[in-house]
């Protein structure tokens, strides 16, 4: 870990974080968002929002629409009904003379360009070389000249320790360097919000310790919101500032990692927990 | 005679070894109209392709009918429109370039199906991974889609060069002097068939086994895995 992690801020004591917290801005904002897939409802009616620079773990059984959550944010999922935005800028509507429409496409350009995504199954280009996987949309798409693009890339692939890996392409990294190759390129476009979905999911058991460990130091490192939708009980406990557990398409609970954990309160939080920490 | 080059009558063996000058010379033409024909191909099958795949029905429908229409109707056809109604516009080609023109935008629809196949091929999380980077559509088919498209559909489009190279006879229907039209010319004026008809169906063997081999050669030295060979 020797770069320097990508915005600045050191985490300071619980009590003093959390009042940081309190006082913050939402980056995130979910008015009554509504989705369903067919029969299916996934988001009801979600209210939901995220502080900057907080860094939230959302929990809860598969199906429950955790993902969606992240899928909506970063536009690959378009709600049925409701408001989301990101800052103060509507993500998928804007208001024409009191009216609502839908967001233009500049509009989700500019939205979107503030929010990275890392994937359960790292989604790397193929046909590139590691580098050329971090520095591609920095140059095509923020306009950065090539050699400050590559020299950033390099810098970030230290970071998640694999300097010596530019020239290889992702069928010859493990499952674990991809997702680390994964984080460094959605970090290269220097993003407010980070989505992280199910990220160590497709890993072998042995490989997922390098990954949480990039996502710790992100984490304490930096003050980029955070939005971890994980299956790893333990990793929510140390990173977040905030646990959500989500339950058929609602927050069923939320709240400190200390207390979700210690002490849940809603019956449902409580067997879910029960059946995951016993595994 | 022909080119030049004297025929030998007295035997079907010497008959055969003096005409072999003259079907290399249509030989030849036979290549340079594969090759060109094949080359337009590519480049307009992926260019359809694409148009096709706009998300808008304004460009992609008309593009469907265009694709549809060139796979729908003879390649005789769509050659005799070329050689001889595209003049009355003033768009006079010679007859080779017709030819190879015909034989490769006929192909291109043939082409487009087997680009569109392949890039519908390519998994839904590279389109995910570069929406979520806010790279436009253009850019995602640049640098990504298409990249990965064109090595896995490689072996497909292996077999239309071999298909097309067996295609290049309609040309003699337009004057090109390839290799079918120099041997019935040889076949009217020595009243012997048998002998150029035979070579030329020989020759046709050897070129369609050499493009198989090449195609297969190709096909080994293509990216694995996204991983550039050389």
């Amino acid at each position: 870990m020797t770069a320097t992690p990508p915005s600045g801020t050191v985490r300071h004591d619980e009590a003093s974080r959390a009042d940081a917290l309190a006082r913050a801005e939402p980056m995130v904002r979910f008015e009554k968002v509504r989705k369903s897939f067919g029969s299916l409802t996934v988001l009801r009616d979600l209210d939901f929002t995220v502080k900057a620079g907080e860094k939230v773990a959302i929990i809860g059984p598969s199906g429950s629409g955790k993902t969606t959550i992240l899928r909506v944010l970063m536009t690959l999922v378009k709600p049925d009904g409701g408001k989301v935005f990101v800052g103060e800028e509507p993500l998928w509507h804007r208001e024409v003379d009191g009216k609502v429409r839908p967001a233009s496409q500049q509009q989700l350009r500019r939205v979107r360009n503030r929010i990275g995504m890392v994937f359960q199954h790292f989604n790397l280009f193929p046909n590139m070389s590691v580098l050329r996987n971090v520095t591609e949309a920095p140059i095509h798409v923020k306009g950065v000249a090539r050699s400050e693009a590559e020299r950033r890339g390099k810098e970030l692939l230290d970071m998640v320790g694999l300097g010596d890996k530019l020239k290889a392409f992702p069928a010859q990294l493990s499952g674990g360097q991809k997702q680390r190759v994964a984080i460094a390129r959605a970090l290269a476009m220097d993003p407010d919000l980070m989505l992280f979905d199910e990220v160590t999911s497709a890993l072998d058991p042995e490989l997922v310790g390098e990954v949480l460990g990039i996502l710790r130091t992100l984490a304490h490192e930096t003050n980029m919101t955070m939005l971890i939708v994980t299956h790893e009980m333990g990793f929510a406990r140390d990173v977040s500032d905030r646990v959500v557990f989500f339950d058929a398409g609602r927050v069923a609970e939320e709240g400190p990692p200390s207390k979700i954990f210690s002490d849940p309160e809603n019956p449902r939080t409580q067997s879910f927990l029960k059946a995951v920490l016993e595994h | 005679m022909m080119f030049g080059i004297h025929w030998d009558l007295s035997s079907n063996w010497a008959f055969a070894v003096s005409i072999i000058p003259i079907l290399l010379r249509g030989m030849i033409i036979t290549i340079e109209a594969t090759a060109l024909g094949f080359l337009v191909a590519l480049v307009l099958g992926l260019v359809f392709a694409l148009l096709r795949a706009v998300p808008l029905r304004i460009i992609a429908w008309p593009t469907a009918f265009v694709i549809e229409f060139l796979r729908d109707t003879p390649l005789l056809v769509q050659l005799y429109f070329l050689y001889f109604v595209l003049p009355n516009y003033g768009l006079v080609l010679p007859a080779f370039l017709t030819g190879a023109l015909a034989l490769g935008v006929q192909y291109s629809a043939y082409t487009s199906e087997v680009y569109r196949a392949g890039l519908e091929a390519v998994p839904r999380g590279q389109w995910e991974a570069s929406l979520a980077l806010n790279m436009p559509a253009w850019l995602t088919y640049r640098d990504v889609v298409v990249p990965q498209a064109v090595p896995r559909v490689i072996p497909a489009l292996g077999n239309y060069l071999v298909s097309m190279l067996k295609d290049t006879p309609i040309l003699s229907a337009v004057t090109v002097l390839e290799m079918l039209n120099l041997a019935t010319i040889i076949g009217d004026r020595t009243f012997r068939y048998l002998v150029p008809l035979s070579m030329v169906g020989g020759l046709f063997l050897v070129l369609t086994l050499f493009s198989s081999w090449l195609v297969r050669v190709i096909e080994r030295r293509l990216p694995h895995d996204g991983i550039p060979l050389r």
